[in-house]
C-alpha cells in the first residue's frame, strides 16, 4: 500500500528551501508564515495566483505594501483591463444602449415568426447572433479582469460580492441585458465603500428586482396604496393622482399582490443571516415596504407610459410605482413605519437591516470564508464585525482588518482553501502568463468545470467551502483541465506567454521539476508529488529520435471568435469547446508533461 | 473527513441479462416488497420550456378543445385525415407523433397523467422549473433537488450500494433535481467521464493522488479513479442496443441509450436524469404535424427505443417525464400557445398501472379553467414524484422529499 502521511501540510521541497533563509523577520507582527509563505499567501488569497514576476514584485515592494496599495485600486494603474474592456462593446453599454442595439429573443422569435423569405430569415437569424453576443462579451469580460487586472484584491471581492448578491442569467432572456449594469453599477464602485450604499443599489438594480420578482409585488388586495404617481402602467388612473386607494380585486389575467421573494433572501442571505433573528412576519413586513419598488420594462419604452415618466426614467431601470406599494404601516425588526409613507419604506428598511448587528457578524463570518478559511477563527470574525459596526459598514476597513490579522498569517490556514473552479481556471491561466480571452471559450470551460459565470440558479450564490466544490466529478474535470491546458488546448496558453525560461527544455528532469514547482506550486510539493513529477524522462535529452525536437507545448489552433463570426449558439459552442479542448489530447513528454502533473495534483486545487 | 468508500469488489461484477428474473416476477415483488427494491431505477426526463400537455395527450372528446384551437388542435381521431389523435380510451388520445409510445399503452406500460403540475401561479421557466425541481413550489431557498434528497435518505441502506454512478445527470452542469449533499455525477456523455490523458500520464496522475496525505481532495481523487475504472470496465464504447432498438441520432436520443448502457452495466445506478428543449412553442407550434409535432417524434422515438432496448429490465425501471408548465387552452394570435398551468406528464414501467389515463380531468370551460385561461390543475407533481420515490425505489422517508407537502401521498399510478 501506499504511504500516508497523517497532517494535511505538505512538505517543503529542495526547490522551495532557497528561500527558507527569509523566515527570519516573519515572528513580528504576530504572524506565523515565513515572509516567503505570505507572500505567496496574499498572491493566492488577495489575488487569484501569481502572475509570473508576481512572487519577486511583491517580495521586494513588502507584503505590507503591498495590501496597502490592493486596498486603493484607484491608485493601480490597469493599463492591460483598460484595453481589454475597450474591445467589448457591449460590456461597457448602458442597459438602455444594449436594448436599443441588440435585439432581445422575443423580437427574433417575431422576426422569425413574420419571416416570409430566406432573406427575412437570415436576417432574423443574424439578430440572434447580435443578441448573443451581449452574453458572450459579459462572460469574456468576467474572467479576463480576474485573468489580467493589476487590481487583483478589487477583481477577488467583485467576485465575492457578485456571488454573495447573486443573481442568474438564465432567469428570463431579458437578464443579459442587465447584468454587465449590475456589475459595473451595483457592485463595483462599492466593494471597498459602504455597505448600506452596496445593498442599497442592489435593492433598485434591474437584475436583483427581476431575478427575485420584486417587480412585481404589489400590494396585496384590499390593502391602501398611494395613488397615482409617476409609475406608469398597472392601476394607473384609477385613484386619482396623488389620493391614497384602495387595490382593486385582482383582474383574472394578472397575476395582483405580494411576492416575498427578495424580502426573504435581502434577510437570510443578503444581510442578518438566516440566524440573524428575523420571523415570517418580518419578510412580509419587508415585502411589503418593497412593495412598488419595480423595473420599467422594456416593453414600456416606447409606450405612453415612458412619455409620461419624463427623460429622467431609463427603461429597464429602476422606478417606483406609488399605486402597487402598500401604504398601511409596518412593523420591520421591531422599528414601526407608519402609514402613508412610498419609497422612504424600503430605504428605512436597508437602514435597519445595513445596522443590524447580525448583518456585521454574517458579512465579517462570510468574507473571513473567503479569504481566511472555511471555518475562520471565531476572533478574527469577531474583530471584523466589530469593524463593520464602528466603521458603519465599511468595507475596506473590514477587509483590512481581516487581511492585516495574525490569523490571517496563520501557519494552520497556509494553502487550506480549496479553489472555486473560477479560482481554479483563473490562477491556472495567470500561472501560464496568458493574455485575458475575449472570446467567451475560456469562460465556457470554467462552466465545464462546474461554475458557469453568471450561472448559478438558486439566490445563495456558489459555495464558499471545500467539502461542496470537491467530489469525483469535479476532481476529474479538474485534471482534464489541467491536461488541456498543458496540453496547449486552453485559450492564452502559449508558449510565448510560458512564464519558463525556454533553456528549461534541455535541462534535466530534476531542474525542470523543481522550476516547475516554484512557478506553479508555489515552491512547495510534497515528496510523493515530487516523485511523481520526477518520475518521467526529457525526451529532447533522449538522442534515440528527436522528430519531435519541438515537443514543446503545442501552439494551440488560431483563436477565431467563433461566436462572433458565426453567431452558434453559446450552448452549442460551450460544448464544441469543451470537447476540443479535452479530447484527443497528445500524449504530453518532457515538460509539458511536468506542468500537466503539476496543474492536476492535488497541491494545485489548493491556495 | 469521513468520506463514502464504494465497494471495489463487486460492484462492478456485471450482471448479465439471462441472470435477470423474469419480467413478471420481478414486477410482483416490486409490488409486495416495496422496501426492499433493489435495482430500481428511476429515470427523469425534463421537457424545458414547457411542453403543450393538451396537444401532447388531446382531449378529443372535449369540443371545447376544437373551439379554442381552431388552427393547431389535433384532429379527432378516424376523422379522415391522414394524421390524427391515437385515441387512448374514447375521450384522450396521443399525439400521432406520439405513436411509438402506442404499444407500450397497449401493454399496459404506459400511464399518461393529465392536468399535473405545480401549485406555484409563476408563468416563468426559470421559477416553474427550480420548484418541480427542488420539489417545493413557491419556496425559492431550498437549497436540494428532490431527487438528490432521495439519494441522500436512503444512501445508508444496506441494499444500496454507494457508488458515484447512483445519480447520473447528462447535462453539462448538475441539474437542480440532482443537487444537495449526496455525490452525484453530471456528464455530457459516457465518453466524456474518463481521464483525458495518453499513455503514462493516467498512472502518473492517479499516482498523486493515491499517495499524499489522507486529505479530502486526494480521497475524491482516489474515488474518482475508482469510479473511472469502474466505468471502463462496463466498456461503454462497445455497447450495441438490444432487441431492435432503434434510438434517434439526436442529443436526447443519445443520452437515453447511454441511460441503458448504464443500466445494464450494473453500476450502482438509482437516478438518472436527461433533458431536452424546444418545447417553448409560442409561434407556429402546428397541430398534427409541425415544430411541435417534431419534437415529439424525437422524445417518443428515444424512449420507445430506451424501453425496447432495456428490455425485461424495464421491471426494475420507470421512466418519468415531466415539464414546468402546460400552455394555454387557447391557440394565440400567433398560431402557438403562451405559458399556462397543469401539463402532463408520462409514467413508464413494468410496475406502472398503464392501459389508464390518470388524474381528474377539470374541463376546458371557461369557468373551468385555472385563472380563466389555463388548463387547472387536480394533480400536484408531489403526489406522483412521491408515489414513485415511495413505491418504486422504497424511499425509507417520502415525506421528506418534499417537505410541507400536506396533499395525497399517491395517484395510485404504480
Amino acid at each position: 500500500m501506499f504511504t500516508r502521511l497523517l497532517a494535511c501540510s505538505v512538505a517543503v521541497s529542495t526547490a522551495a528551501s532557497a528561500a527558507a533563509g527569509q523566515s527570519m523577520s516573519a515572528v513580528q507582527n504576530g504572524r506565523e508564515q515565513t515572509a516567503d509563505q505570505q507572500v505567496r499567501h496574499v498572491l493566492s488569497r488577495l489575488a487569484f495566483g501569481p502572475r509570473p514576476g508576481d512572487y519577486e514584485r511583491v517580495r521586494v515592494m513588502g507584503v505590507d505594501a503591498w495590501i496597502q496599495q490592493q486596498l486603493y485600486p484607484d491608485r493601480v494603474a490597469d493599463p492591460t483591463v483598460r484595453q481589454f474592456v475597450s474591445q467589448l462593446p457591449t460590456y461597457t453599454a448602458s442597459i438602455a444602449e444594449l436594448l436599443a442595439e441588440y435585439p432581445r429573443p422575443q423580437q427574433v422569435q417575431q422576426q422569425m415568426a413574420r419571416a416570409r423569405t430566406a432573406a427575412d430569415s437570415m436576417m432574423a437569424r443574424q439578430m440572434g447572433a447580435e443578441g448573443r453576443v451581449v452574453n458572450a462579451e459579459l462572460q469574456a469580460a468576467r474572467v479576463g479582469r480576474a485573468v489580467a487586472s493589476e487590481r487583483q484584491l478589487e477583481e477577488v471581492l467583485v467576485d465575492f460580492w457578485l456571488n454573495h448578491f447573486s443573481v442568474f442569467s438564465g432567469k428570463n432572456a431579458q437578464m443579459r441585458y442587465y447584468l454587465a449594469a449590475y456589475e459595473r453599477e451595483a457592485i463595483r464602485p462599492h466593494v471597498f465603500g459602504k455597505f448600506r450604499d452596496m445593498v442599497g443599489a442592489v435593492a433598485k438594480s434591474a437584475a436583483m428586482l427581476i431575478y427575485l420578482d420584486n417587480f412585481q409585488s404589489q400590494a396585496e388586495p384590499g390593502r391602501t396604496t398611494l395613488g397615482v404617481g409617476p409609475g406608469g402602467g398597472g392601476a394607473a388612473g384609477r385613484g386619482g393622482r396623488g389620493g391614497r386607494v384602495t387595490m382593486p380585486p385582482p383582474q383574472p389575467q394578472r397575476r395582483a399582490g405580494l411576492n416575498e421573494n427578495y424580502a426573504r433572501e435581502l434577510l437570510e442571505l443578503h444581510t442578518l443571516g438566516v440566524d440573524g433573528g428575523y420571523t415570517q412576519q418580518d419578510v412580509i413586513e419587508v415585502a411589503r415596504a418593497f412593495t412598488g419598488w419595480s423595473v420599467l420594462p422594456p416593453e414600456m419604452g416606447n409606450g405612453r407610459g415612458n412619455q409620461r415618466l419624463g427623460s429622467a426614467v431609463v427603461q429597464g431601470h429602476f422606478v417606483f410605482r406609488p399605486q402597487a406599494h402598500d401604504a398601511e404601516p409596518k412593523t420591520v425588526l421591531g422599528t414601526r413605519l407608519r402609514a402613508g409613507r412610498g419609497i422612504e419604506d424600503g430605504e428605512q428598511v436597508l437602514d435597519i437591516v445595513a445596522k443590524h448587528p447580525s448583518t456585521a457578524r454574517y458579512v465579517a463570518t462570510k468574507l473571513a470564508t473567503r479569504l481566511v478559511a472555511d471555518e475562520p477563527p471565531t476572533s478574527v470574525v469577531d474583530r471584523a464585525a466589530e469593524t463593520f459596526r464602528r466603521t458603519d459598514g465599511d468595507l475596506r476597513e473590514v477587509v483590512r482588518t481581516i487581511v492585516t490579522s495574525p490569523e490571517f498569517f496563520a501557519n494552520s490556514v497556509y494553502r487550506a482553501k480549496v479553489k472555486s473552479p473560477f479560482e481554479l481556471a483563473v490562477s491556472a491561466l495567470r500561472a501560464v502568463g496568458a493574455p485575458p480571452d475575449l472570446t467567451p471559450r475560456t469562460a465556457q470551460l470554467i462552466a465545464t468545470l462546474g461554475q458557469p459565470v453568471f450561472g448559478r440558479q438558486t439566490p445563495d450564490g456558489w459555495p464558499e467551502t471545500a467539502d461542496e466544490w470537491i467530489n469525483t466529478g469535479s476532481i476529474l474535470n479538474r485534471i482534464n483541465f489541467g491536461t488541456a491546458l498543458a496540453a496547449g488546448r486552453v485559450p492564452g496558453a502559449t508558449q510565448q506567454n510560458w512564464p519558463l525560461p525556454l533553456g528549461l527544455r534541455r535541462e534535466p528532469r530534476e531542474v525542470q521539476v523543481d522550476a516547475v514547482i516554484a512557478a506553479f506550486l508555489g515552491g512547495e510539493a510534497s515528496p510523493e508529488t515530487r516523485a511523481v513529477l520526477m518520475s518521467g524522462s526529457n525526451p529532447l535529452l533522449d538522442a534515440v529520435t528527436v522528430d519531435s525536437v519541438d515537443t514543446g507545448m503545442r501552439r494551440p489552433p488560431p483563436v477565431v471568435d467563433t461566436a462572433r463570426v458565426t453567431g452558434v449558439d453559446p450552448m452549442v459552442l460551450r460544448q464544441a469547446a469543451a470537447g476540443r479542448a479535452f479530447q484527443q489530447l497528445p500524449a504530453l513528454e518532457g515538460l509539458p508533461q511536468v506542468v500537466g502533473l503539476a496543474l492536476g495534483s492535488p497541491e494545485f486545487q489548493r491556495r | 473527513m469521513q468520506r463514502r468508500i464504494f465497494l471495489k469488489s463487486g460492484a462492478f461484477a456485471l450482471v448479465t441479462m439471462g441472470l435477470s428474473p423474469s419480467f413478471l416476477r420481478r414486477t410482483v415483488l416490486g409490488m409486495e416488497l416495496p422496501g426492499a427494491a433493489k435495482g430500481k431505477v428511476l429515470i427523469c426526463l425534463f421537457q424545458r420550456g414547457a411542453a403543450d400537455a393538451l396537444n401532447v395527450v388531446v382531449p378529443h372528446g372535449d369540443d371545447e378543445y376544437y373551439r379554442l384551437r381552431p388552427r393547431i388542435a389535433v384532429p379527432r381521431p378516424k376523422s379522415g385525415g391522414t394524421a390524427t389523435a391515437l385515441d387512448l380510451d374514447g375521450f384522450f388520445g396521443l399525439h400521432p407523433s406520439l405513436a411509438p409510445l402506442e404499444p407500450l399503452w397497449k401493454r399496459g406500460l404506459l400511464a399518461p397523467i393529465h392536468a399535473v403540475g405545480s401549485p406555484s401561479t409563476t408563468r416563468s421557466h426559470f421559477d416553474a422549473q427550480d420548484y418541480m425541481e427542488s420539489g417545493t413550489p413557491d419556496v425559492k431557498g431550498t437549497s436540494s433537488g428532490w431527487g438528490n434528497r432521495y439519494l441522500a435518505t436512503c444512501g445508508t441502506c444496506e441494499e444500496h450500494k454507494p457508488t458515484p454512478f447512483r445519480g447520473v445527470s447528462f447535462t453539462q452542469q448538475t441539474p437542480r433535481i440532482m443537487q444537495g449533499s449526496a455525490e452525484t455525477v453530471a456528464m455530457n456523455s459516457l465518453e466524456e467521464f474518463s481521464v483525458r490523458a495518453s499513455g503514462t500520464h493516467v498512472q502518473r496522475l492517479e499516482q498523486l493522488y493515491r499517495t499524499g496525505s489522507a486529505d479530502l481532495v486526494h480521497g475524491a481523487g482516489e474515488e474518482m479513479f475508482d469510479a473511472v475504472k469502474m466505468l471502463r470496465a462496463a466498456n461503454p464504447q462497445q455497447y450495441q442496443p438490444q432487441n431492435g432498438a432503434a434510438y434517434p441520432r439526436s442529443q436526447f436520443g443519445t443520452r437515453l441509450r447511454q441511460i441503458a448502457q448504464l443500466i445494464k452495466s450494473d453500476v450502482g445506478l438509482e437516478v438518472a436524469f436527461a433533458d431536452v428543449g424546444g418545447w417553448d412553442t409560442h409561434v407556429n407550434q402546428g397541430g398534427a404535424t409541425g415544430q411541435l409535432a417534431q419534437r415529439l417524434d424525437d422524445f417518443s422515438q428515444s424512449i420507445a427505443a430506451l424501453v425496447t432496448d432495456l428490455g425485461d429490465r424495464m421491471g426494475d425501471v420507470v421512466i418519468l417525464t415531466m415539464s414546468e408548465f402546460g400552455r394555454m387552452a387557447r391557440e394565440n394570435g400567433n398560431a402557438g400557445t403562451d405559458h399556462g398551468h397543469a401539463g402532463a406528464m408520462f409514467v413508464i414501467g413494468g410496475s406502472v398501472k398503464g392501459g389508464k389515463v390518470h388524474g381528474k380531468w377539470p374541463g376546458l370551460q371557461r369557468e373551468q379553467l385555472f385563472e380563466g385561461r389555463d388548463l387547472a390543475l387536480t394533480t400536484d407533481f408531489r403526489t406522483v414524484f412521491g408515489e414513485v420515490a415511495a413505491k418504486h425505489l422504497g424511499a425509507a422517508d417520502p415525506a421528506k422529499l418534499f417537505p410541507d407537502f400536506k396533499g395525497p401521498r399517491a395517484l395510485g399510478v404504480l
